[in-house]
């Protein structure tokens, strides 16, 4: 083995020679290049995870470790107390578990709404298509605070076009129920719906036409065609956009906030922790005690991670899911 | 009756008959959830909103809470034109860097898929409410304070700022500059997507181009210039827009947190949705005329 790379070291200088210095020159640059792509890179990846590792090891300090100077990233006193806390105070699993099923429940609704809605617009020409495309590049643009607070009475006072109130005379209030949300996704106004329907729409531009035609004389119709032959073939884009979906409704906590707000869910415990980890002292010490703002902070990171976690966990298994299709679907304007 | 209406059907009519109940739900939305809503804050934007027990009423007091908006309110213009100056600055930093990012996890190197996983998980990490508890941390910044004052020195930055400083010309340029490099995370943490779409862009421009211009003797630096860069331009005008839009409208944003909490702690329709309008009408703005000049100079290989 060792006589083969010396061989072939040999070569390499007799080469260099031939080369009048330009292999070596060249060998070296490409040597200092990757070094200097490496740190960079290392550097880059630190700084994205670091905050990620400074949590972690604030979840795992106990309260006087967090005053003491000395203590940076290892705690002295390692105590899994917060976590147990940040549960309580949380109530973690009755949240994970309605976060579970809410997050579930909304991306399969908006991923098949989408879906519908980006087939329509990809693959039939029909009049005002440009018009509605645009619309849906509104629906992108538009701020939900805009329209949130006209929602917020529309859905206080809801009504179809007078019919209830015709009928019940008075109109219902549908401010504390999932259905306003349901409607909103089936309506492909969900969470950044309007994005899911530029992806897919993209995605189903690509697919050749002789495979529609091909179902077509083989006497498919469109529905047919859409379900067997075109569905199958947009596995990867569909599991993509699911898991964005997915990922940005189970962080989400301005829709959960507005529509959501008898649902237990893991973003609104989380903007609540503090307040919670309050009552708590105050029930503990007697009213008027408050917890320092450094316990409080540790708290808040205890619950961040405890919230991401099973994210990171989804992130890790269908890491592929996330970024492979999409770069595959190839997104253009 | 019926089969005679069906024979006089053309394909086309067939077909834009089949394309409209597929963006059906889409309409139906779009007219209920978003067109109705915006006019209806439009609207309310003119009007003085008392909410009661059954009902809403609205009283027209037409520019009345714009006015308020912009000239009564204290916070307002500072937040809007602050919020704007930052995106000024964001979005190109954001740009390059997720453009570079893009270039490097684009070769060839041992682990390149745990970094890419790592450059990507800031689609996790910056989305919904974990944006706005990271920012308020203080317990972070004062553990950063600690640490600076333990080890008696400032940051590589600062120490070079002060260095260069010293020249005066150009100094806004450093400022710049070192805003940028300060903030550095925070445009890491905001380019996730940007970076999975410029790598897709990448990963389209086919090898063979760049052993033609090889051959023809282009350097490196030369074929980057004249084949990736027009090849990727048009997902450049993507990424601004979609860069745009994620800093104006992100829950973090100073001006959406002031339409937020005059809505919903102060009840005040009215005047939020004045906010709410104008503010929109920016983005909007913003958002047209920067797509319409970059629309103008994107290339588009066919």
């Amino acid at each position: 083995m060792s006589r083969v790379k010396s061989v072939e070291r040999q070569k390499f200088w007799e080469r260099n020679q031939k080369s009048g210095g330009y292999l070596l020159k060249k060998t070296i640059n490409t040597a200092l290049y990757k070094i200097a792509r490496a740190i960079l890179l290392f550097g880059l990846c630190f700084l994205i995870l670091q905050p990620l590792f400074n949590k972690i090891s604030i979840s795992f300090m106990s309260e006087k470790d967090l005053y003491d100077a000395t203590i940076i990233s290892i705690p002295r006193n390692f105590t899994t107390a917060n976590y147990k806390l940040s549960n309580q105070l949380m109530e973690f699993w009755v949240c994970l578990k309605n976060t579970v099923l809410v997050a579930l429940l909304v991306s399969i609704i908006q991923v098949a709404a989408c879906t519908l809605v980006g087939y329509g617009f990809a693959r039939y020409k029909f009049p005002l298509r440009n018009f509605w495309f645009a619309c849906v590049m509104l629906s992108i643009l538009v701020p939900p605070q805009t329209i949130s607070s006209s929602l917020f009475l529309h859905f206080r006072f809801f009504d179809v076009l007078g019919i209830f109130k015709a009928i019940t005379g008075e109109t219902i209030n549908l401010q504390n129920s999932m259905a306003p949300y349901i409607m909103m996704c089936l309506g492909c106004m969900g969470l950044k719906s309007g994005l899911y329907i530029f992806m897919l729409r993209q995605f189903f531009r690509n697919i050749p036409k002789e495979l529609e035609e091909a179902a077509y004389v083989d006497g498919c119709g469109k529905l047919r065609t859409f379900l067997r032959i075109m569905l199958p073939d947009a596995k990867p884009i569909l599991t993509s956009c699911f898991l964005f979906s997915y990922v940005w409704q189970w962080t989400d906590s301005y829709y959960a906030k507005l529509f959501l707000g008898n649902v237990k869910l893991l973003p609104k415990a989380l903007t609540s922790i503090s307040g919670r980890l309050g009552d708590y002292y105050s029930s503990i010490h007697g009213t008027g005690s408050l917890p320092s703002s450094a316990y409080e902070q540790a708290m808040i990171a205890t619950g961040l991670l405890m919230t991401i976690l099973p994210l990171l966990l989804i992130y890790l298994v269908a890491q592929k899911g996330f970024v492979e299709s999409l770069s595959q679907s190839g997104i253009k304007m | 009756m019926e089969k005679k209406k069906k024979k006089k059907m053309t394909l086309a009519q067939k077909n834009s008959i089949a394309g409209y109940l597929f963006i059906l739900p889409f309409i139906v939305g779009f007219l209920a959830f978003l067109a109705y809503p915006l006019f209806q804050s439009m609207y309310m934007s003119f009007c003085k909103v008392t909410v009661g027990i059954g009902s809403f009423d609205m009283e027209f007091r037409a520019f009345d809470n714009y006015v308020r908006a912009f000239t009564v309110d204290a916070e307002f213009n500072r937040l809007l034109t602050e919020s704007l100056t930052s995106m000024a600055y964001r979005v190109p930093a954001t740009l390059v860097f997720s453009f570079f990012i893009a270039l490097l996890l684009n070769q060839e190197f041992k682990g390149r898929g745990a970094v890419r996983a790592i450059f990507f998980l800031p689609v996790i990490l910056s989305s919904g409410v974990i944006v706005g508890l990271e920012y308020n941390n203080t317990l972070l910044q004062g553990m950063e304070e600690v640490v600076q004052k333990s080890a008696n020195s400032s940051s590589i930055t600062a120490t070079l700022q002060s260095i260069l400083d010293t020249g005066g010309t150009g100094s806004k340029f450093f400022q710049y500059v070192f805003d940028i490099v300060d903030g550095v995370y925070d445009v890491a943490i905001a380019s996730g997507i940007q970076i999975i779409i410029f790598l897709s862009g990448l990963q389209t421009i086919s090898t063979s181009m760049y052993e033609a211009a090889k051959i023809e003797g282009c350097t490196a630096w030369e074929s980057f210039w004249k084949i990736t860069f027009p090849m990727v331009s048009s997902l450049i005008l993507v990424n601004i827009v979609y860069s745009i839009i994620d800093f104006l409208i992100r829950t973090d944003n100073k001006v959406m947190e002031k339409i937020n909490d005059t809505m919903s702690r102060q009840m005040d329709y009215g005047f939020s949705s004045a906010m709410a309008w104008s503010y929109f009408l920016c983005v909007i703005a913003i958002v047209g005329v920067v797509s319409f000049i970059i629309s103008k100079k994107v290339y588009y290989y066919e």
